[in-house]
């Protein structure tokens, strides 16, 4: 009996090397995504452990992730001299990261990945309190000098000895080269750059010349633990400031980056789960076809004494061979899914650093067990349907599996999906946070739904969408729909993958479609002013810039707005400061009490969202926690309804003046002059900022093309996520057809013998899946409108306001569909032509 | 239905198909089979032959290289005038369709299609018209009217090679060829394939050749073609049972030349 199986295993090297493919792909996807996503964690976490003191001290007050100049919490150098009297510390050393040092290379770009932290910090000789090591030069010890990261060097150009250009947040500086140090280990910094200072010029440049720190640093002497040291530090340090040990610090460390790729993970988890299922599905289908095409000599097995269980033992033990040996390529084809992921995201600016892939036993361990479980159960139900076959079929001509009906999957499949869809309806119905949970459990029963109910619909929906195929193709036509028809479940499960793959492509391009018609409609109803000026990831710069814009010849007004992170009854959020009066001229707030005028020096203008969640009205009273720890006390003076972005509290700037935030503008709005020519001006406004690269001049319409274009960049990686499960669906339809082609010799043979041409023969096999292609993508596409409406309901106050469903899109998919189903078809269509009459119809 | 004489077009002169010092070799070297020997073979319009023979005298392969579907190791082969020995894939392909019609042993049929769709297959494919006339008259031959609209699968194994023998004519070939059309049928069942063919040439004047094991069979042709490794042995004209029984016992003892 073992030898039997094994006999048709290597018997059928097509079939093997079909379903192989299937799981192969299956693993790699999974395996892929997981050796990314651990080196993606692995390389993050490994960038922030390399400091390795005992015990740090932080502000208590949270920077909101904000590290800019002006608004992140210091604590005063006291602080420093205190711990170092600790007994039981061996060193204790002030540390200044701040993020708002832009080196500038010798082309006079900004070095960076944009968004990317650009931090400036103080230089420490004692390698026991920093992550820094000198590599070449020494260490910044004038005002006049700087040390720059290793990778950042190397990218400029700069040697020890050059004048480095740099922004600071005081303005343009140009400081000597002295330095230049690894940042730990490895030296990556995922595309931050950090310029070290000495510890004063640091404080003058960042810290507005405080003698500050934004982190303190201990090393314990020997025989002192980190917890007794972290208690004996508390006690000197009093309230305001945060003590962690070293072990605590580098877990929030490692918790926070989890958190932050968090997204990521899921995300690229979540592609790798529709790539095992749309893989499981091209297994199931295989082998449903491999045990029917060898059903005749399962029935002589069976007549000639095998037993159903030995049947079913055998075909099991063939699947788990073939998994194993897939899943084993599958692994291999995973390295290369990694290193292609890390292309891609590379590619697309994410400079990804990496010390070499991460394959963790873990991971190989998943992928045998997907490979070899998969594969077993996908054999295990055409297995025991085989075995169901009588002896007797042995000895007739046309033998077929047993096939249970349809109809329970028709009423299963039906209310699911019927269910998923109203719940995305409810859930866009209610908005909110529940209303998006509703929404995606929605999306899943639909999808789940639509794969169980499928075969059910396949036959009628292909007959409909095959219409026209008589009457274009002749009989070669109506050949080709009928087959399709004839296997609903293979039909549904080989198009299965094309509409889940399509489903998610349409929605995300529906979804993000709206998006973007949403963004730029609020810009067009709120932004008046001709030009935005800004720097990358809304880090400050300094005030100057605006006066020197406010002079330029034609423009009528600029306006400065700074973001400053604070605490309003607790919860965190952006301040919006500003002249409230030129800020009014910038911008059109739907205001409905009040107006920005009214603002004044001790009033605030709150969206009418935040105030309902904070149960505030006008003329009550709002207290507002700085980021040193000061309150200020603003009274509600105007009301505006939300406009996508714009929400939130909004003082007049010269009341953080008097509270001593000395923060750069994060934009700065110009209005131009009437009649003033807008491309001159541009270019006037451009030259002006010469002295400032990191600061960008943009036409309203770049500035919508900017945040359009960064949309257009989520969505194209998703997409590109996603063709790989549209690569393993067009896999599946290839399977599917060669198993069918060689399912169907005979009948080929005889259409053959009695006059079809091997033109025709092809033309029916790709119009065949041309019709199921179709098919997959008229459902898929028909999920993908569902899901995209409702989750653009469900988002509306989140500021998706508009719905924009982009048809052309839409039919462009479904003309895709079709020619990835013909060139599916094209190899599978070839060998049907190629076939020999003779043998097709002798073959037994 | 009018009264128009039906038959299958016989302006041409001389034979249906015939063949020339046909040979056909499986294989090379040491494992070369000669299965066919410098076979010549003259198919006469109108004529109901049967080709009979031990197993693995060349019946088969006769056919088949007759009806241009496998290739000649040597010689020439005609279907009318036209000699299928020169003709490519794609013109061979034509002419079986619009020239010869076939019945195999079994799997003559598509399954998707229905008994009706099955018998003018050739002219769907051909995207020719149907010759509803001429449909209508094979169809009550075959006396299957009322089963037209079932697919193969609903139909019995004898009903199925009716079917196909109605496919075969439906396209008023020039030939048809039968490779044992009832060798997977019981006698009753066999008994009726063999008089629709039968009557298909003293009514319509069709040509047919008809490889066949069975002695019964073969006397339903008008004339027997007995062959042994690879050559024509004997012929007999007006064949009964015994009389064609009696001749194939001659083969046994000395069915191999050496
Ligand atoms: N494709 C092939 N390759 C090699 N040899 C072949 C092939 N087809 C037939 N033969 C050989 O050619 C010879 C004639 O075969 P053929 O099928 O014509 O015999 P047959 O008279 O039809 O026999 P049967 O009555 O068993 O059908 C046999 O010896 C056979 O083994
Ligand atoms: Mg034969």
């Amino acid at each position: 009996m073992l030898r039997s199986a094994w006999r048709s295993l290597l018997h059928h090297k097509l079939r093997l090397i079909l379903s192989g493919v299937a799981i192969v792909l299956g693993v790699g996807f999974v395996v892929g995504t997981l050796i990314f996503t651990d080196t993606l964690n692995t390389t993050f976490t490994n960038l922030f452990a390399d400091t390795s003191s005992d015990v740090v001290v932080t502000p208590a007050q949270d920077s909101g992730g904000r590290a800019f100049a002006g608004t992140v919490p210091t604590m005063p150098g006291s602080t420093l001299d205190d711990v170092r009297a600790v007994q039981g510390v061996a060193a204790a050393g002030g540390q200044v990261l701040v993020d708002g040092v832009s080196v500038v290379d010798q082309a006079g770009e900004v070095l960076g990945t944009p968004g990317a932290p650009q931090f400036g910090s103080n230089w420490s000789d004692d390698e026991r309190l920093t992550p820094f090591r000198l590599v070449e030069g020494r260490g910044p010890s004038a005002p006049n000098e700087v040390a720059l990261d290793s990778v950042s060097a190397e990218k400029s150009g700069y040697s020890v000895g050059d004048t480095v250009r740099l922004v600071t947040p005081t303005g343009p500086l140009s400081v000597t080269l002295a330095g230049v140090f690894r940042y730990g280990t490895s030296g990556n910094l995922a595309g931050a750059t950090i310029a070290a200072f000495s510890t004063d010029f640091a404080q003058e440049l960042l810290l507005g010349g405080e003698d500050a720190y934004t982190e303190i640093d201990v090393v314990a002497s020997e025989s002192v633990t980190q917890d007794a040291l972290a208690a004996a530090v508390r006690a000197v340090v009093g309230d305001g400031v945060t003590v962690r040990t070293g072990q605590e610090a580098a877990d929030d460390a490692t918790a926070q980056i989890t958190e932050g790729l968090a997204f990521v993970n899921i995300f690229l988890l979540v592609f790798a789960g529709i790539a095992l299922f749309v893989g499981t599905f091209i297994i199931l289908n295989t082998f449903s076809m491999l045990v029917a095409q060898r059903s005749r000599e399962l029935a002589l097995l069976r007549a000639l004494g095998a037993t159903r269980g030995q049947l079913v033992r055998s075909l099991i033990l063939e699947s788990a061979v073939l998994g194993l040996v897939g899943a084993v390529l599958g692994i291999a084809v995973g390295v290369g899914v990694a290193f292609g992921l890390e292309g891609l995201f590379g590619a697309l600016g994410a400079d990804i650093p990496t010390e070499g892939l991460v394959v963790l036993p873990r991971t190989i361990v998943v992928g045998v067990a997907i490979g070899v479980l998969v594969t077993v159960i996908a054999a295990l139900s055409p297995a025991i349907r085989a075995s169901r076959i009588p002896p007797m079929a042995a000895l007739r001509d046309d033998v077929a599996l047993p096939t249970r009906s349809l109809r329970l999957r028709a009423v299963l499949g039906t209310l699911l999906l019927a269910g998923g869809l109203a719940a995305m309806t409810a859930g866009a119905a209610s908005g909110g946070g529940s209303g998006s949970q509703l929404v995606g459990l929605g999306v899943v029963g639909a999808l789940v739904g639509a794969i169980v109910v499928s075969p059910a619909i396949a036959g009628p929906l292909v007959r409909v969408l095959g219409f026209a195929f008589p009457r274009l193709f002749g009989t070669v036509g109506s050949l080709a729909v009928q087959n399709a028809e004839r296997q609903p479940r293979r039909t549904a499960a080989t198009a299965s993958a094309l509409m889940i793959g399509l489903a998610l492509v349409s929605a995300l391009t529906i979804f993000a479609t709206s998006a973007k018609a949403s963004i730029t409609e609020v810009i067009d109803r709120v932004i008046g002013a001709e030009f935005l000026v800004s720097s990358g990831a809304q880090r400050p710069f300094p005030e100057q810039v605006a006066s020197d814009l406010a002079a330029t010849e034609g423009v009528a007004a600029v306006a400065g707005v700074k973001l400053v992170p604070v605490q309003v009854a607790d919860t965190g959020t952006l301040l919006v400061a500003a002249d409230p009066g030129a800020l009014g001229r910038m911008i059109t707030l739907p205001f409905v009490a009040g107006s920005l005028a009214d603002v004044g020096a001790g009033g605030v203008a709150v969206d009418t969202q935040t105030a309902a969640d904070q149960g505030i009205a006008a003329g009550d009273p709002v207290s507002v926690q700085l980021p040193t720890g000061a309150t200020l006390e603003y009274r509600v003076t105007a009301l505006y309804e939300p406009a996508g972005a714009y929400s939130g509290y909004v003082v007049d700037r010269a009341s953080l003046a008097e509270a001593d935030v000395a923060v750069g503008d994060s934009f700065v709005y110009v209005l131009a002059a009437e009649g003033a020519d807008l491309g001159q001006l541009q270019s006037d406004l451009e030259a002006g900022l010469a002295d400032y690269p990191t600061v960008q001049v943009q036409s309203q319409a770049e500035f919508k093309a900017q945040i359009t274009s960064s949309v257009d960049q989520i969505l194209l990686v998703m997409v590109m996520l996603l063709s790989l499960a549209i690569l393993i669906a067009i896999l599946g339809i290839v399977n599917t057809l060669v198993l069918s082609v060689v399912e169907r010799t005979r009948e080929i043979g005889m259409l053959r013998a009695v006059g079809a041409l091997r033109r025709q023969i092809r033309s029916m096999v790709v119009l065949e899946a041309l019709v199921i292609a179709v098919f997959g993508a008229v459902v898929g596409l028909g999920l993908g409108v569902w899901f995209a409406v409702s989750l653009q309901r469900t988002l509306v106050d989140q500021g998706i306001e508009v719905l924009e469903i982009p048809w052309a899109g839409l039919a462009f998919f479904l003309v895709l569909a079709g020619v990835v189903g013909v060139l599916a078809a094209l190899w599978p269509a070839f060998r049907a032509g190629r076939l020999n009459v003779l043998e097709a119809i002798s073959t037994e | 239905m009018s009264t128009a004489p039906l038959s299958v077009p016989s302006d041409e002169a001389g034979p249906a198909a015939r063949a020339v010092g046909l040979t056909k070799v499986y294989g090379e070297g040491d494992t070369a089979v000669t299965a066919l020997d410098a076979v010549s073979v003259e198919f006469d319009r109108g004529r109901f032959t049967a080709i009979m023979g031990p197993s693995g005298s060349g019946k088969s392969t006769l056919m088949h290289v007759c009806a241009g579907l496998d290739s000649v190791t040597s010689g020439k082969v005609y279907i009318g005038d036209v000699d299928l020995t020169t003709l490519k894939d794609n013109d061979l392909t034509r002419l079986r369709r619009d020239a010869v019609g076939f019945v195999f042993q079994a799997f003559n049929l598509v399954p998707t299609l229905s008994a009706l769709e099955n018998i003018t297959l050739p002219m769907d494919i051909a995207g020719r018209p149907v010759d509803q006339e001429w449909v209508d008259a094979v169809i009550d031959t075959i006396g299957l009217r009322d089963r037209l609209r079932n697919r193969p699968s609903q139909l019995s194994g004898g009903q199925q090679q009716r079917v196909a023998a109605a496919r075969a004519l439906a396209s008023r070939p020039q030939i048809v060829f039968a490779d044992e059309p009832t060798g997977n049928l019981d006698s009753r069942a066999g008994a009726e394939v063999l008089s629709f063919l039968r009557r298909s040439v003293d009514e319509f004047g069709q040509t047919i050749v008809m490889v066949t094991h069975d002695p019964t069979a073969a006397s339903y042709a008008d004339h027997v073609l007995f062959l042994a490794d690879g050559l024509i042995v004997d012929t007999m004209e007006d064949p009964t049972p015994d009389r064609v029984l009696d001749r194939m016992k001659g083969f046994d003892g000395k069915g191999r030349r050496s």
